[in-house]
């Protein structure tokens, strides 16, 4: 158990490394932008209703007087009091800002994480144990037509057949537009999230579908398939006994890896379907100049996949019984 | 009696693909015959490529998708049909495999060994065979990559007597283990045999094949060269074969000699296919088309000038 | 037996392939100007004989607009893909030949940029060059050269425990010669197949940045102006503006994708069964 809390410890630290590697990287290339944050169009307009103090507290922040390192130094202390700054945009802490918008997508995110993973998972599994037949090039004809469309025109379609051709589903936003915030019932927040979610989850599984099938192809061909068939098992006992115990561990690795897909993939579906998520304020935020929240979301979200990781990596101990018994160390 | 297994002329190909694309058929297997009654071990020896495992896998009806079999087996008389391969195939038909490669990484060896069944009977059958075998009780608890390779071996033989096998094919079962163990292993063998089974023993390694075999065949590339008692190999003149002879020659016992060249890929020549490295090859060795196999009084043999006793048969 | 027809198939299938996808490029590359002409007596048109693709608000060709697109797209994917598989090859090789700090600050830079979702990574290369042209061919090359480069570097570690390279090494055969001479040609099919890979993402994340805004700027005929243009008559029920340009999107990006697959196929005979 020992070299198991030290190895999550490593991870830990390591992640911690990246993570300001990200806010660094990130800081890097905003403040070598020509375009300049208190400039743009839409941060012109947030500095017009702003009082003089704001604006001066602003320019002594993102100023172009101060150096970058001095500048990112300033932000960084304060992040780790938990300070992320004020957005320009939203004119609210950043910290705000992300958790409220974070909230909104986690619903988006999760969902599609979860049916992506258990669809895909599936669908690869059963490619990879009929190789070459029928089913196998169905599935990956779907896959790479899939990996081949854009989530947000694909997101444009469904919202053509779905919402303007059939009016089953609203156009957009997370809620009924002008309705109380009170009045807002669970069923609305499922029908505005509907059509992104299912949008993140088809463009999901092709990924994780295709090498799912690779592996499953492999533990196909290994041994033990073989030894198995020779035993006399066959069919479903052989991929459901040894087919999903061997693809479990990339399967994890997948799952896991997937969650900066999802995340890329929202950006451009929320914008599609005006879903007022994380994405969408990622890509306001770029648009509109507010560099202290897109900062703030690209640190977040690299947390998110960071995090993701680990959790991959711990749960490889827990289901591979060669870590789990100590006989190797990663 | 009616024999356990009986094969007569198998070919086993293969479709290939080589780079780019191109397609052929490459033959692994031509024209094998081969016997097994009640009680008899026999042993298949051939060095390594000359498709001994493939044998193995055509029987269990297991081969790979992209290949062609031909010829008839027969089990207990009946033909053994794929179907009849299938619904045999580890009651009465057992593999015993090479190594620990052949049981699943991630599943315990109790788990493995039951099939995944969970009542009271397998368990304790499970620990029946474990035990027969003299492996503990808490083996059963395992992974495969904490079993030794003697270990292992013992625990792919156990998965063979689970229920009452009638025939074990046993694909080379010994490699990386000292003499002592392999011995040990093969006895085990020798005891699954003499309860009724009957064993098919594929190896390269003819001295250890004649410890445990009643009847040898000798293979090279993918042909039977000669079939035959494995008491014949108390001496070279009952050896009919040059290629069995040069087998026992290269024996440690025997003076070690190694036959110069190598094996060719069967159904690339015409012809012997030992003839290029035969000592008594002759003109019309290396014309013929493909040599038939002719009866001894106690076995089969592949030659045109087969030899006894220093004269020609 | 021999059998070369599945070779001549798949030489057939490329140099359609090739043709048809270089024809949209220099068709797309002549209809630019085209591309931008309007004419309001034409306006709103839905498919027809004449415009198959149907006119915009502006009475616009679609078809043409298509074309001028994808053809913008190729060229972008395909700038963007070279340079970006180049970064993979440098950084691979690096990795792979310069000893263990190399390979840690490398592998940890990997680490750094897969970390960052895609789309937001692309964005903020984009927003640092400025956007535009520029912008989106630095942004799509530079988070794309990941996966490559660790292919890169796993070839070359498998490749330097080959013999006659460990023999060159004893030999004093210098380091950058034995790359050079010994590792690289090795590479070839391999980094090849891998470049055509990323041609498909190339052009897609071209078109999500575009959309987004953060790419081309709005006078071009890029598809992910096009398709975002459509987004604001798409309640209005101009269908045609969306499906289309977006439906050729999807078959260049998918006949790219298996381009590159097939030649993988072709390079290795183990997967060759399927």
């Amino acid at each position: 158990m020992k070299h198991r809390a030290g190895f999550a410890g490593k991870k830990l630290l390591r992640m911690a490394l990246l993570l300001l590697g990200v806010s660094i990287a990130a800081f890097a290339l905003m403040s070598v932008s020509p375009l300049d944050p208190l400039q743009t169009n839409v941060g012109q307009a947030a500095l017009g209703s702003m009082s003089p103090e704001q604006i001066e507290q602003l320019e002594a922040y993102w100023g172009v007087d101060t150096p970058p390192v001095e500048r990112y130094l300033g932000w960084l202390t304060d992040v780790l009091q938990g300070d992320m700054g004020t957005s320009l945009l939203y004119r609210q802490p950043v910290e705000q800002v992300i958790g409220q918008r974070l909230s909104n997508s986690l619903w988006l995110l999760a969902s599609a994480w979860v049916l992506s993973g258990i669809l895909g998972l599936a669908l690869g599994v059963v490619a990879g144990a009929v190789r070459g037949r029928l089913p196998d090039k169905l599935i990956r004809g779907y896959c790479l037509l899939i990996s081949g469309t854009p989530a947000f025109w694909l997101a444009l379609l469904l919202l053509l057949v779905f919402s303007v051709w059939l009016g089953l589903l609203p156009i957009g936003f997370s809620v009924p537009i002008g309705m109380d915030g009170d009045s807002v019932t669970l069923l609305h927040r499922l029908r505005h999230a509907f059509l992104p979610a299912l949008t993140l989850s088809i463009t999901g599984i092709a990924n994780i579908a295709l090498h799912t099938r690779e592996k499953m192809a492999d533990v196909m061909e290994s041994d033990y398939i073989l030894f198995a068939r020779a035993r006399g098992e066959d069919g479903r006992s052989l991929v459901l006994r040894h087919g999903l115990r061997n693809v479990a561990l990339p399967a994890v690795t997948l799952q896991f890896a997937s969650v900066s897909e999802i995340f890329g993939g929202s950006v451009l579906v929320e914008q599609v379907f005006s879903y007022p998520g994380l994405g969408q304020a990622a890509v306001s935020a770029g648009l509109g100049g507010d560099m202290p929240l897109l900062l703030g979301i690209t640190v977040v979200s690299a947390a998110i996949v960071f995090g993701g990781n680990l959790i991959a990596d711990l749960l490889y101990g827990v289901i591979d019984p060669k870590i789990r018994r100590g006989a190797v160390r990663k | 009696m009616i024999p356990i297994l009986e094969i007569e002329e198998l070919s086993v190909s293969f479709t290939q693909y080589e780079r780019g694309l191109r397609k052929r058929q490459l033959s692994v297997i031509r024209d094998l015959s081969l016997t097994i009654g009640r009680g008899q071990v026999v042993a298949v020896v051939g060095a390594s490529g000359s498709g001994k495992s493939l044998l193995a896998h055509g029987i269990l009806g297991l081969l790979p998708y992209n290949s062609h079999m031909e010829g008839t087996i027969r089990y207990k008389g009946q033909p053994l049909t794929p179907e009849r391969a299938k619904a045999l195939r580890g009651r009465e038909l057992v593999l015993v495999p090479q190594g620990v490669t052949y049981l699943d990484p991630l599943m315990q060896v109790g788990a493995q060994i039951r099939r995944g069944r969970k009542d009271e009977a397998s368990r304790k059958n499970c620990r029946r065979v474990l035990d027969r075998y003299g492996l503990a009780p808490e083996t059963e608890r395992l992974y495969p990559f904490e079993l030794s390779g003697g270990m292992a071996r013992r625990v792919l033989i156990s998965t063979a007597v689970l229920e009452r096998p009638q025939l074990v094919i046993a694909d080379e079962p010994t490699p990386g283990l000292d003499a002592g163990a392999a011995g040990r292993i093969l006895g085990h063998f020798r005891e699954i045999a003499d309860e009724g089974a009957g064993v098919l023993f594929i190896t390269h390694d003819l001295e250890l094949a004649l410890t445990v075999a009643d009847r040898v065949a000798v293979f090279y590339a993918g042909e039977t060269m000669e079939e035959l008692p494995a008491a014949n190999f108390e001496e070279a003149d009952r050896l009919r074969h040059p290629y069995t002879r040069a087998l026992w020659h290269a024996m440690p016992a025997h003076g070690f000699a190694a036959l110069p060249g190598s094996q060719p890929l069967a159904g690339e020549a015409e012809g012997c296919l030992f003839a290029p490295r035969c000592p008594r090859c002759r003109e019309s060795c290396r014309e013929a088309g493909s040599i038939p196999l002719r009866r001894t009084e106690d076995g089969t043999v592949r030659c045109l000038y087969p030899q006894e006793g220093g004269k020609d048969l | 037996m021999r059998e070369s027809s599945g070779r001549r198939r798949a030489l057939i299938w490329f140099a359609a392939a090739g043709v048809l996808l270089a024809a949209v490029t220099v068709a797309g590359l002549l209809l630019t100007e085209q591309a931008m002409v309007s004419d309001f007596s034409r306006k709103d048109l839905a498919p027809c004989f004449r415009y198959p693709f149907g006119t915009d608000w502006m009475g616009r060709d679609m078809f043409v607009r298509t074309l001028a697109g994808l053809s913008l797209s190729i060229r972008i994917g395909a700038l963007a893909a070279a340079v970006g598989a180049l970064v993979a090859l440098a950084l691979g090789v690096a990795s792979a030949t310069l000893g263990r700090k190399t390979d840690a600050v490398i592998s940890w830079i990997i680490d750094l940029v897969m970390g960052i979702p895609h789309i937001l990574l692309v964005m903020l290369i984009s927003i640092a060059c400025g956007k535009g042209f520029f912008g989106v061919v630095a942004g799509v090359a530079l988070s794309h050269w990941t996966s490559l480069a660790r292919v890169v570097r796993g070839e070359i570690l498998q490749l330097r425990q080959a013999p006659y390279l460990l023999a060159a090494e004893k030999l004093g055969v210098s380091r950058w010669r034995r790359v050079r001479r010994h590792m690289l040609p090795h590479l070839l099919p391999q980094f090849l197949a891998g470049l055509i890979l990323l041609f498909p993402h190339a052009i897609l994340h071209e078109a999500a940045i575009t959309f987004l805004g953060f790419g081309l700027p709005p006078e071009q005929p890029a598809i992910g102006i096009i398709l975002s243009e459509s987004m604001r008559y798409l309640t209005t029920g101009k269908w045609w503006l969306a499906l289309f340009p977006g439906l050729s999107l999807v078959a260049v990006v998918v006949l790219f994708a298996s381009l590159g697959e097939r030649l993988r196929r072709l390079l290795s005979p183990a997967s060759a069964h399927e």
